[in-house]
């Protein structure tokens, strides 16, 4: 077990490394440099252009120094532009440490920011959890707790209840929920309540009302409600012919302790397996939900920087979100096996 | 005698696995209508200029933002009422969101259908390659396979489309090549991986030893005795790529990183549904049809391939019904 999270923890170097890389390369492939504006606005002077440069740590070479190298400047060879922000480097003749040590790098867009301080730190006097990073994760919290609260329970009834209209009932909601995409969901559900009905405002001026979370956050969660209620209801079919629920109701134990102690804990495991990539799903579709919404999270932010072309942040997020994804990974293949002692780790 | 005439009469006329699969397919009711779905779709998309009602690149002076003409005039916001020329009411400069939205079909179908057949064509070559080779290959490029699997998807093409779309690869056929390499980059691993598997075990089959020994050469083996094997795995995993391709153009199009429209109304793709969504989300209140329709259409089509898709599903291995 430990030996499997470690081989796996350490796999996730090379591909984090691979990922950064391909990220890199696209980003030097785009034409004009971070300080470029559109045509239409006042351009940075090539000085200053010169002197950001230098502030930034983008007068290195990118990949590889060859000139220090032929100085026989060994450490000045990997002083580069990439080694900075992976690992570390000298910035503007500093020494700063990178990505390795939770460093994301300044912002172009809001200069003499870090992308962690954009993301992490909330506003004046507010705590931590009101912070862009801190908005994400407690609507990805909220639209998970939403999808399993109410797509395990309706799974279950609908298997104890099969080919009834309540079985009918949610397989038909549950497979609408599947196949619309979750953004044009969120487009109907805004026009629906917010447009014709006006129960919520579209844009809200704050997020502290409560009820202005609940629309967001069934948006994010309502393809994991449905794959969720979903295959509990076919896995729980499954489990329900099994020998051993009939000893189980031979025996006289009570229904109550056949469905959640016998038929549920098996059941649940096949519905573990989707975790993974429905973790995914959360996390990559939050900054079209978050954007849609007007939510002040990380997600917009990372759509903002789009538009900013603030290299850096999207960056930084790409890294962030990639790093998040293998976590989630290797987590849901974590409790698999924890529900399941038949599978071997290999 | 009679014996013989009662098993002539009993046994079943041999139909081959495609034909079974294709009665079993069009039994499905609900694959029947993602099939009709589908094919309405690309029938719009092929004749988009003869059903459109008007020119989708035609601006009607001071006829912005109409609402649809059925639509009571105490609903419309503006105070304006429709125009029973525009189904669908206009956009902002005035021109006819239905024809727009007929037109942006075109995109969304040949994305459905071009970068999946790229991925088809490199994910087979791949799985096969290193099913059958085995050892470093096989080792070498499912190291490969893992790393593309662990990129998070969505953000690679934001970063793609960011990079390359004002280079020459991105400014061809309106952006369309750049998205539809991006797109590939990424799926070709899913299939890869199935054929890769398929292809492992069926290699130590008797019927591939027995090709082996008579001296068919490697090549002919892979394409002759091992790919048709492998093609009903392939077949359901490409139908479900399908909703996928078709979601993230729409979703780049509303990032405003989807393709660039034509000006001209004699080029192709003069419109995305990506692209008119992100147009409708700034008159939400004004003019909510605007949203709606694209939106409507994405539905419909990815629902249409989904159904499509389990019912495809269903057909080829009626083992795996019921399961996601």
């Amino acid at each position: 077990m430990g030996q499997f999270l470690v081989r796996r923890l350490l796999w996730l170097i090379p591909v984090m490394f691979t990922v950064a890389l391909i990220t890199f390369v696209l980003m030097h492939a785009a034409p004009g440099g971070p300080w470029d504006r559109d045509p239409g606005r006042r351009q940075i002077d090539p000085a200053t252009q010169i002197n950001l440069n230098r502030q930034f740590g983008l007068d290195k070479e990118v990949w590889f120094d060859l000139d220090a190298l032929k100085k026989g400047d060994l450490l000045g060879f990997f002083d580069t532009q990439f080694i900075t922000y992976m690992i570390a480097g000298t910035v503007d003749g500093e020494w700063r440490c990178g990505f390795i040590c939770g460093n994301l790098g300044p912002s172009y867009a809001q200069r003499g920011m870090m992308v962690q301080d954009i993301v992490l730190a909330p506003p004046e006097d507010a705590p931590i959890w009101n912070s862009k990073a801190g908005y994400s994760i407690r609507l990805g919290v909220l639209a998970l707790l939403i999808a399993v609260l109410v797509g395990l329970p309706v799974g279950i009834i609908a298997a104890l209840k099969q080919n009834t209209w309540i079985d009918y009932l949610s397989l038909f909601v549950a497979t609408v929920g599947i196949t619309i995409p979750n953004f044009v969901m969120g487009i109907f559900l805004i026009i629906i309540f917010a447009v014709w009905f006006h129960l919520i405002p579209v844009i809200p001026k704050d997020w502290s009302d409560p009820r202005y979370w609940i629309l967001p956050a069934v948006v994010l969660g309502v393809n994991l409600m449905a794959t969720t209620a979903r295959l509990t209801r076919s896995s729980m079919l499954d489990v329900m012919r099994q020998d051993y629920i009939r000893t189980a109701r031979a025996k006289g134990l009570a229904e109550r302790v056949v469905i959640f102690g016998h038929m549920l804990k098996n059941a649940l495991i096949p519905v573990v397996t989707i975790l993974g990539p429905a973790l995914v799903g959360l996390i990559t579709g939050s900054f079209i939900i978050e954007t849609m919404f007007a939510f002040p999270g990380w997600g917009r932010q990372y759509v903002t920087a789009i538009s900013q072309r603030d290299y850096s942040m999207i960056m930084a997020t790409t890294l962030v979100f990639a790093l998040l994804i293998q976590l989630a990974n290797i987590s849901v293949d974590f409790v698999y096996t924890m529900l399941d002692p038949r599978i071997k780790l290999s | 005698m009679s014996r013989l005439s009662d098993e002539a009469i009993l046994a079943r006329p041999s139909v081959s696995l495609w034909t079974d699969a294709w009665y079993r397919l069009i039994r499905n009711k609900a694959a029947v209508m993602g099939m009709v779905i589908v094919i309405i779709f690309v029938l719009v998309a092929a004749l988009a200029p003869w059903i459109a009602p008007h020119d989708p690149l035609k601006i009607n002076d001071g006829k912005g933002y109409l609402p649809p003409p059925w639509m009571p005039i105490e609903m419309s916001v503006t105070g304006k009422a429709g125009d029973p020329r525009f189904f669908l009411g206009t956009d902002s400069i005035g021109r006819d969101v239905l024809s727009r939205v007929l037109y942006g079909a075109r995109v969304s179908i040949v994305v459905a259908f071009v970068p999946t057949a790229i991925i088809v064509i490199v994910g087979v070559i791949i799985g096969l390659a290193a099913g059958y080779a085995g050892g470093r290959v096989d080792n070498f490029l499912m190291r490969i396979t893992d790393v593309v699997w662990g990129f998070p998807d969505l953000l690679f093409y934001v970063v793609v489309m960011i990079a390359l779309r004002d280079t020459p690869i991105g400014d061809f056929a309106n952006g369309l090549l750049l998205l539809f390499g991006a797109l590939a980059v990424v799926s070709w691993v899913g299939i890869a991986r199935v054929v890769r598997g398929q292809t492992l075990s069926l290699k130590e089959k008797e019927f591939v030893e027995a090709a082996r020994s008579i001296g068919t050469s490697d090549l002919q083996i892979m394409a002759r005795h091992i790919l048709p094997n492998t093609l009903s795995p392939i077949i359901v995993m490409t139908a479900f790529r399908i909703p996928g391709m078709i979601i993230t153009e729409a979703v780049l199009g509303y990032l405003g990183l989807g393709l660039r429209p034509g000006t001209d109304p004699r080029e192709f793709f003069v419109a995305s549904w990506g692209g008119l969504m992100l147009q409708g989300q700034s008159a939400l209140n004004a003019q909510p049809w605007l949203l709606l329709s694209p939106a409507i259409c994405v539905a419909l089509v990815v629902m249409g391939f989904t159904f499509l898709g389990d019912g495809l599903r269903d057909a080829l291995d009626p083992r795996m019904r019921g399961t996601s």
